[in-house]
């Protein structure tokens, strides 16, 4: 199988890797990359779980060839945190507990963050459909809710 | 799997003539891949059509009509605020596929020829007039969107033909169109029953242009010529819902399946029928947006 040479920048870095044209964004985070803060739930666009953004846009890496990611500015979840210091939200989830078993938080932390980059006052309707496509089969996502919305209150104050 | 990335409409047309077995455009890629990794559909070619330039463009030209890349997003129709307010329920029919994830990739061109009956933007597509160009070997056609769905899975497309540019006519004055469809759940599901509807009224309210389509209930998209003569030449009062429902519920073609049943998709057709031409009329008004 001939694999295709690809050069992105991921989370800041430049990368470059060698990839089947089957493979996935997904795949190349996880195996190439050894990114596994996207998980794969489904493979099939519906849970989430694999949420990152290229180029800015949220997406689902399942449903991305490796391939098209030439070119392309991407972020994960590895990418929130500043060293040592976490991202406002992954804090807000962690004193709410807005998370149980953690295979959708990475998904539901990079969509909740690209929320509020566009929408910084979002509306409880606003976040609970901007999240409909970030399923969680341990929370309720009561608590996600919660801490997406006191979040964005914190981060409006402190700007 | 061969992936292909041109940077021409006429490359793509040349690549997907020159393939060998099962060939894919990829816009979105939210059908392409979801079948390929449900080993539904392996493709032996996959032409990436998005590092042609200007496939994300969205321009308003002089007289008021629209043309749109293939490859534009749903976000990016949504975000588009004028695009909204002239073709409101092309925009919200394309809003309603998916996530928030899917709607980052998603796009009309691929939305169509993915050839699912119930493809959400289909039926505002046909009520709002638009066509594409086709660019093959020969030259680039201009072709209707009613001219290109076959059945379910597939279209009248031939191999070499690639969709290179979308066309949404002038919106006019006193217009306003609508989509509503029916799902058991209130977000990410399939469409029972989808309606549009497109209406052009004169200065008294009196309905001069309408256009209506049906998805979900038969193999491909309903245009419904009788439905939109019952609104011509009326203001939308209760009669005349009645008629557009009768006949929106007579032109349905349904099949049972899990989701609803014959029964059901007719009489939910000529309900939403009713509910549709109300808020297109009201948009037409220019009493809501
Ligand atoms: C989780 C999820 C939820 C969804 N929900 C909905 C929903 O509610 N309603 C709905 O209608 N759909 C839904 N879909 C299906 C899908 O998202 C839409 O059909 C979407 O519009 C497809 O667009 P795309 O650009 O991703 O197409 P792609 O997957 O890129 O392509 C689809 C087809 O179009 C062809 N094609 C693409 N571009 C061209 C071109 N320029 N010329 C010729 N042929 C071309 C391809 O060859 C392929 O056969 C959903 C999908 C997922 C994963
Ligand atoms: S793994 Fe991508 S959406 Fe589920
Ligand atoms: S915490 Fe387990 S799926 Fe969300």
């Amino acid at each position: 199988m001939k694999t295709i040479h690809v050069t992105a920048t991921v989370n800041g870095d430049t990368v470059e890797y060698l990839c089947d044209p089957r493979e996935t964004l997904l795949d190349v985070l996880r195996d190439r990359l050894n990114l596994t803060g996207a998980k794969e739930g489904c493979g099939t666009g519906d849970c989430g779980a694999c949420s990152v953004t290229v180029d800015g846009r949220l997406v689902c890496s399942c449903l991305i060839l490796g391939v098209e990611a030439e070119g392309k500015t991407i972020t994960t979840v590895e990418g929130m945190a500043d060293g040592e210091t976490l991202h406002p939200l992954q804090k807000k989830f962690i004193e709410y507990a807005a998370l149980q078993c953690g295979i959708c938080t990475p998904g539901i932390l990079v969509a909740a963050k690209s929320l509020l980059e566009k929408n910084p006052d979002p509306t409880e309707t606003e976040v609970r459909y901007w999240l409909a496509g970030n399923l969680c089969r341990c929370t309720g996502y009561d608590k996600i809710i919660r801490a997406v919305l006191d979040t964005a209150a914190d981060m409006r104050e402190a700007s | 799997m061969q992936y292909h990335s041109p940077n021409t409409f006429e490359d793509a047309a040349a690549l997907a003539v020159a393939a060998a077995g099962v060939t894919r455009f990829l816009a979105g890629g939210t059908d392409v891949l979801v079948q390929l990794r449900a080993d539904i559909i392996t493709p032996d070619t996959v032409i990436d059509i998005k590092n042609i330039p200007g496939v994300r463009d969205i321009t308003r030209h002089d007289d008021g009509s629209w043309t749109l890349g293939v490859a534009t997003s749903g976000a990016e129709m949504r975000e588009h605020v004028e695009l909204g307010l002239d073709w409101p329920g092309v925009v919200e029919a394309m809003d309603l596929i998916g996530s928030t994830q899917v709607q980052g990739r998603a796009t009309l061109v691929g939305n169509l020829c993915n050839g699912s009956p119930a493809a959400d933007s289909v039926p505002a597509m046909v009520t709002a007039g638009v066509e594409f160009s086709v660019t093959n070997s020969e030259g680039t056609r201009r072709v209707a969107v009613m001219d290109i769905p076959a059945g379910p899975g597939r279209t009248h497309l031939a191999q070499g033909d690639v969709i290179s540019a979308v066309h949404i006519p002038a919106r006019g004055a006193r217009g306003g169109d609508a989509y509503l469809r029916f799902i058991p759940r209130t977000e990410m599901d399939i469409a029972v029953v989808g309606c549009a509807i497109n209406l052009a009224l004169d200065a008294a309210g009196v309905i001069t242009q309408a256009s209506v389509s049906l998805g979900a209930v038969a193999p491909t998209v309903l245009r419904l010529d009788e439905a939109a003569e019952a609104l011509i030449g009326c203001t939308l009062d209760e009669a005349t819902l009645d008629k557009l429902a009768t006949a929106a519920s007579a032109a349905c073609n349904p099949i049972s399946d899990k989701r609803g049943t014959i029964e059901f998709r007719t009489h939910v057709a000529g309900v939403l029928a009713k509910r549709t031409a109300k808020i297109a009329y009201a948009r037409a008004q220019g009493v809501t947006k």
